[in-house]
């Protein structure tokens, strides 16, 4: 089998929007006997479990818990669900799936930390999700899953939306803090970091979406079992959004470990049309794209450092052999230069260059010197940017210089042939 | 303290400060381009970056906190690479018209590009031209020239507490202005200009006069003189390549002679006559249960604050117009009447660390005869060096030379109205010895001085035991301004100066004016102040002939109707 259905268990066979449906299959049971414990035992297994955030980034959780419960006075938990990320669909099924296995995950991470208020800011496109939630948490607080004394206890928690703000740089946990106060989602230096001064400068840890629903799974089987799935470098399973030329397109479900292969051609069913694939692309706009003689890595996140990069949220965006890269490079790109927040300066200013260096080698008019500023660009903004936008916006390039390198070479060699237009 | 490794040079230092001032503290530069001392960190530019061993990618000296063991290389190639192409980017973006740009040779951006080594720039100009904001007698806004750096916003926004500026759009469109895309204008911005001062290339300017006042030098229809205002004098130095602090007085003198004005006159002179004024509004009003407290009016950046946000406050604020406003309107009564001129014949020039001072010369209520204004054009202590260079003049190569008479004789009192607390301590010198009749045992008032946000001292005044505060930039002021509002400020008197420092940190000074620099501009001021043979205002023997001869009295009729103004709400 190549899937193992942990965090999709409950999709298309419970009612959203039905707290007792939650209720049956399962739901808050684990929140319950959570309540039982004390902050070091649940963060312990946490530990235990090795598990990094689904988000992008890939940082430990449990190091980022253990840090923001050792802080006091008034503290947030932010469940980031911005999916901002071309390719990425999974927070979106998560919430619209099984809304209250979200609820859940905040709810056992701000027990443990000592968070008494939470927001769920939601990529403002994402209207069915926010009125899924919406109804979900109105459902939690007449069942006292959610308010004062929640089930009795001494736990109190409230809970908001946050309707995104529609930009990108929105999903970076500064830019979205920022938002949350009401600001323009720009990012801010670090340090301090969020889990030291976040909204409102208070403490404030922030969790993607998916990383939460992993809480009640590994809080159900204990870290050690947890830490068993998957592969030596990363443990769990993920959720992958698969699309592009493939038969099936959708949302899998695979313990970390699998190939990117295996994805592709068994759970995707394939190139559409039985044409080549031409390349892939990982994790999303800022993903590295790799050619078909890559597809055998594992997913994980180690490995991924041949591309200075990470899978990222958890897309797979297959392309057959009739896309031409620079194209594809040309569309990342105009997303970047269309994105960045516009702080820092070899982003904002390096971005519109990037662009113009692309759209030569789409036009045929790409010299040697073009090629060389294109690389020397792309590292500049790559190793200096503020922000884990400008970070990875590179990736593309910097990865197809690696791996495509002969279609750079290609290229330049015909624009000396061809009028550029 | 930590042990770290900078460029292989072991360094040692406390462990709450950055690379980059770990770096500074042994002498390893470092370049930088949006940091400024007084500011906090943005970190934008991304110029400082540094290599750590073992970090991910380069990392920016200003905001990274140094750390034990750390490894640091502040040049390798990679570095050097980095750092010119994010300038090639910066100058992509920009209008590098630097020949005709007013911060050739003292620009920040145009510096780095230079020590950088920067030949060529490999990407294209994209610069979408903007219409440049000269719709006001203060300021002129480029965007054309800005680079995005933040100095600005953080300087109206953290020391102003004005929020004028913002950043404005995303991305590659974002810009940096006045909120809703307005002009700068009287109805929101001081024209404290201390965007100006800190802005690192030409991009937020004063506006230049420079022009007009050479055309009315060489009009022999004009009688053109010029008043120098206190803080001047421990600028000058700096805008023209001499030493921090430096203190220029009699060269000052003979160098603006020099650039052929008829008279040079000292605004000290006027600043004593301000103190006799304000001293006696402060008495009246304490001895009839006047409105208290006194708010000084000496600085128009304040005043412009006061009248658009706080209404209220108007009352408190003495009637006694700034000291450049009494020098001009002295110059073209007093002074035309004794000399039989014309008062349109007389061109009233001042020299001023300020960029609001422009402003003020322009208002309305500021007109003899209401049409005449009292005075015609201010030009900064930046404008003034811009004139020495033009002419060539070198300090090196010059007499020292006296002020002209009758408005060149001041007291040291004057001379402290160029530091923050320096009107307070000269109003108390006055009002101290007027009132009790008997004379002060100690002048120096030591706890109004420095450069501590807000400063209070206590005095006995007859019976009374009476408390006077002091603040400077506008943050502070505004911290004042509402305990007087709230009804529960224990004050009498409150001195309010719009820049950090007061003066001597006004907008139009000398570029880098950062708070090290301001602390060398204040102790100048006070080595002026013990130099001098007369050291309180109403000691002043110019004074006192003036009142003799013609004012009569502080307050009287008379002075009420040339040295008094009112102030009005703006937005209303
Ligand atoms: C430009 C940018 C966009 C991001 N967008 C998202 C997003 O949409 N959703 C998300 O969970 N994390 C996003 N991140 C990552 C967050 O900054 C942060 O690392 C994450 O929310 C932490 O959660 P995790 O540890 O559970 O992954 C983004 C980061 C960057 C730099
Ligand atoms: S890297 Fe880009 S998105 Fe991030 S702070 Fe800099 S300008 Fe903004
Ligand atoms: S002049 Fe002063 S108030 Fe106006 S924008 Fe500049 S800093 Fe702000
Ligand atoms: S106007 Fe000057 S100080 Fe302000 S952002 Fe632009 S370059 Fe920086």
């Amino acid at each position: 089998m190549i899937e193992q259905i942990e965090l999709t268990k409950r999709f298309n066979k419970i009612d959203p929007q039905s707290i007792n449906d939650f209720l049956e299959f399962d739901g808050y049971k684990v929140f319950k006997k959570v309540l039982t414990m004390n902050s070091n035992e649940i963060i312990n297994e946490i530990a235990l479990s090795k598990i990094t955030g689904r988000g992008g980034a890939g940082f430990p959780v449990s190091i980022k818990m253990s840090s923001f419960a050792n802080e006091t006075g008034v503290k947030y938990i932010v469940c980031n669900a911005d999916e901002g990320e071309p390719g990425n669909f999974k927070d979106r099924y998560l919430m619209e799936k099984d809304p209250h296995q979200v609820i859940e995950g905040i709810l056992i991470s701000a027990y443990s930390t000592g968070a008494s208020k939470g927001f769920i800011y939601i990529r403002g496109e994402y209207s069915k999700s926010i009125d899924i939630i919406r109804h979900s948490i109105k459902e939690a607080y007449k069942n006292n899953y959610l308010g004062d004394n929640i089930l009795g206890s001494n736990f109190s928690f409230e809970l908001e939306i946050r309707r995104g703000a529609g930009a990108y740089i929105c999903g970076e946990e500064f830019a979205l803090i920022e938002s949350i106060e009401g600001k323009p989602g720009r990012t801010r230096v670090k340090p301090p970091f969020p889990t030291q001064q976040g909204v409102f400068n208070k403490p404030t840890l922030i969790n993607n979406v998916e990383t939460f629903c992993n809480l009640p799974f590994i809080l159900r089987i204990g870290g050690n079992e947890y830490s068993k799935i998957g592969s030596e470098y990363a443990t769990g399973t993920k959720l992958i959004s698969l699309t592009g030329n493939v038969n099936n397109k959708g949302l899998y479900e695979v313990p970390y470990g699998r190939t990117i292969r295996e994805v592709i051609e068994i759970l995707g069913g394939g190139v559409k049309d039985n044409k080549e694939i031409g390349m892939v692309q990982l994790g999303g706009a800022c993903g590295a794209i790799i050619p078909e003689s890559l597809l055998d890595m594992d997913i994980d996140n180690e490995k991924f450092a041949i591309f200075d990069s990470k899978m990222g949220a958890g897309a797979i965006i297959v392309m057959d052999e009739s896309f031409d890269l620079f194209d594809i490079l040309l569309k990342n790109m105009e997303f970047f230069q269309h994105e960045t927040c516009g702080k820092c300066m070899p982003c904002r200013e390096g971005h519109i260059q990037v662009l113009n260096l692309i759209k030569k080698f789409v036009r045929y008019s790409a010299t040697k010197d073009d090629y060389l500023s294109l690389e020397s660009l792309a590292n500049v903004i790559h190793e200096t940017t503020l922000c884990g936008l400008g970070q990875t916006s590179m990736t593309s390039i910097l990865s197809t210089i690696k791996f495509f390198q002969e279609e750079y070479q290609q290229r330049i060699r015909e624009s000396l042939f061809k009028e550029g237009y | 303290m930590v042990n770290l490794k900078i460029n292989n040079i072991n360094v040692t230092v406390t462990d709450d400060i950055t690379i980059l001032e770990a770096a500074q503290q042994y002498n390893i530069n470092i370049p930088t381009l949006c940091y400024y001392p007084d500011l906090h960190i943005n970190s934008d530019c991304r110029i400082c970056v540094v290599e750590i061993e073992g970090y991910k990618g380069l990392k920016t000296a200003c905001s990274t906190p140094v750390r034990e063991g750390m490894n640091i290389l502040t040049n390798t190639p990679k570095i050097l690479n980095s750092r010119k192409t994010i300038t090639e980017l910066i100058l992509s973006n920009h209008d590098a018209s630097c020949t005709s740009c007013i911060r050739n040779m003292s620009c920040e951006l145009q510096s780095l590009a230079k020590n950088l080594g920067i030949n060529i720039n490999r990407f294209e100009n994209v610069l979408e031209k903007k219409e440049i904001d000269d719709h006001n007698p203060s300021l002129v806004r480029n965007a054309n020239r800005c680079i995005k750096c933040g100095r600005c916003i953080d300087v109206c926004k953290d020391v102003q507490a004005m929020h004028v500026l913002e950043s404005m759009g995303r991305g590659h469109e974002m810009e940096i202005k006045p909120a809703f895309g307005r002009y700068l204008s009287d109805e929101f911005c001081t024209f404290c200009g201390q965007c100006a001062n800190v802005c690192p290339v030409g991009a937020i300017i004063e506006k230049d006069n420079t022009d007009i006042v050479w055309e009315k030098l060489y009009d022999s229809n004009y009688h053109v003189m010029v008043q120098v205002a206190p803080a001047v004098r421990v600028s000058i130095g700096e805008e023209i390549g001499l030493e921090t602090g430096l203190i220029s007085n009699g060269k000052l003198v003979s160098a603006i002679k020099r650039l052929g004005f008829n008279n040079v006159y000292d605004t000290d002179f006027s600043a004593d006559l301000t103190i006799m004024e304000e001293g006696t509004e402060l008495i009246n009003r304490i001895k009839t249960g006047g409105v208290l407290p006194l708010l000084t009016s000496c600085c128009p950046g304040w005043i412009n604050l006061a009248e658009q946000e706080y209404p209220e406050i108007l009352p408190h604020i003495s009637s006694c117009k700034s000291p450049q406003q009494m020098f001009g309107t002295l110059a073209k009564t007093y002074f035309a009447e004794k000399e039989n001129m014309d008062p349109k014949k007389i061109y009233v020039v001042s020299i001023m660390p300020c960029t609001a001072k422009k402003y003020e010369a322009t208002r309305r209520e500021l007109r003899i005869d209401n049409k005449t204004p009292d005075v015609d054009i201010v030009l900064t202590t930046r404008e003034l060096g811009k004139m020495f260079r033009q002419m060539g003049i070198d300090f090196n190569q010059i007499d020292e030379v006296e002020f002209d008479n009758p408005f060149g004789i001041s007291t040291g009192a004057a001379a402290l109205f160029g530091a923050t607390g320096g009107v307070t301590e000269a109003a108390l010198r006055t009002v101290y010895e007027i009132l009790n009749e008997k004379p002060l045992e100690d002048i120096n008032f030591t706890s109004v001085r420095g450069m501590k946000g807000i400063k209070e001292t206590e005095i006995k005044l007859g019976d009374l035991n009476v408390k006077v505060a002091v603040s400077h930039s506008l943050s502070n002021a505004r911290i004042l301004i509402e305990e007087v509002i709230a009804g529960t400020s224990p004050y009498s008197f409150i001195e309010i100066m719009a820049c950090p420092g007061g003066c001597i940190g006004g907008g139009g000074q000398p570029y880098g004016t950062t708070n090290e620099v301001r602390l060398e501009r204040i102790a100048s001021t006070y080595l002026v102040d013990g130099n001098m043979v007369y050291r309180k205002s109403h000691e002043n023997p110019s004074i006192k002939k003036l009142y003799k001869d013609y004012l009569i009295e502080p307050n009287s009729s008379m002075a009420h109707h040339l040295l008094h103004t009112k102030y009005s709400p703006k937005n209303i």
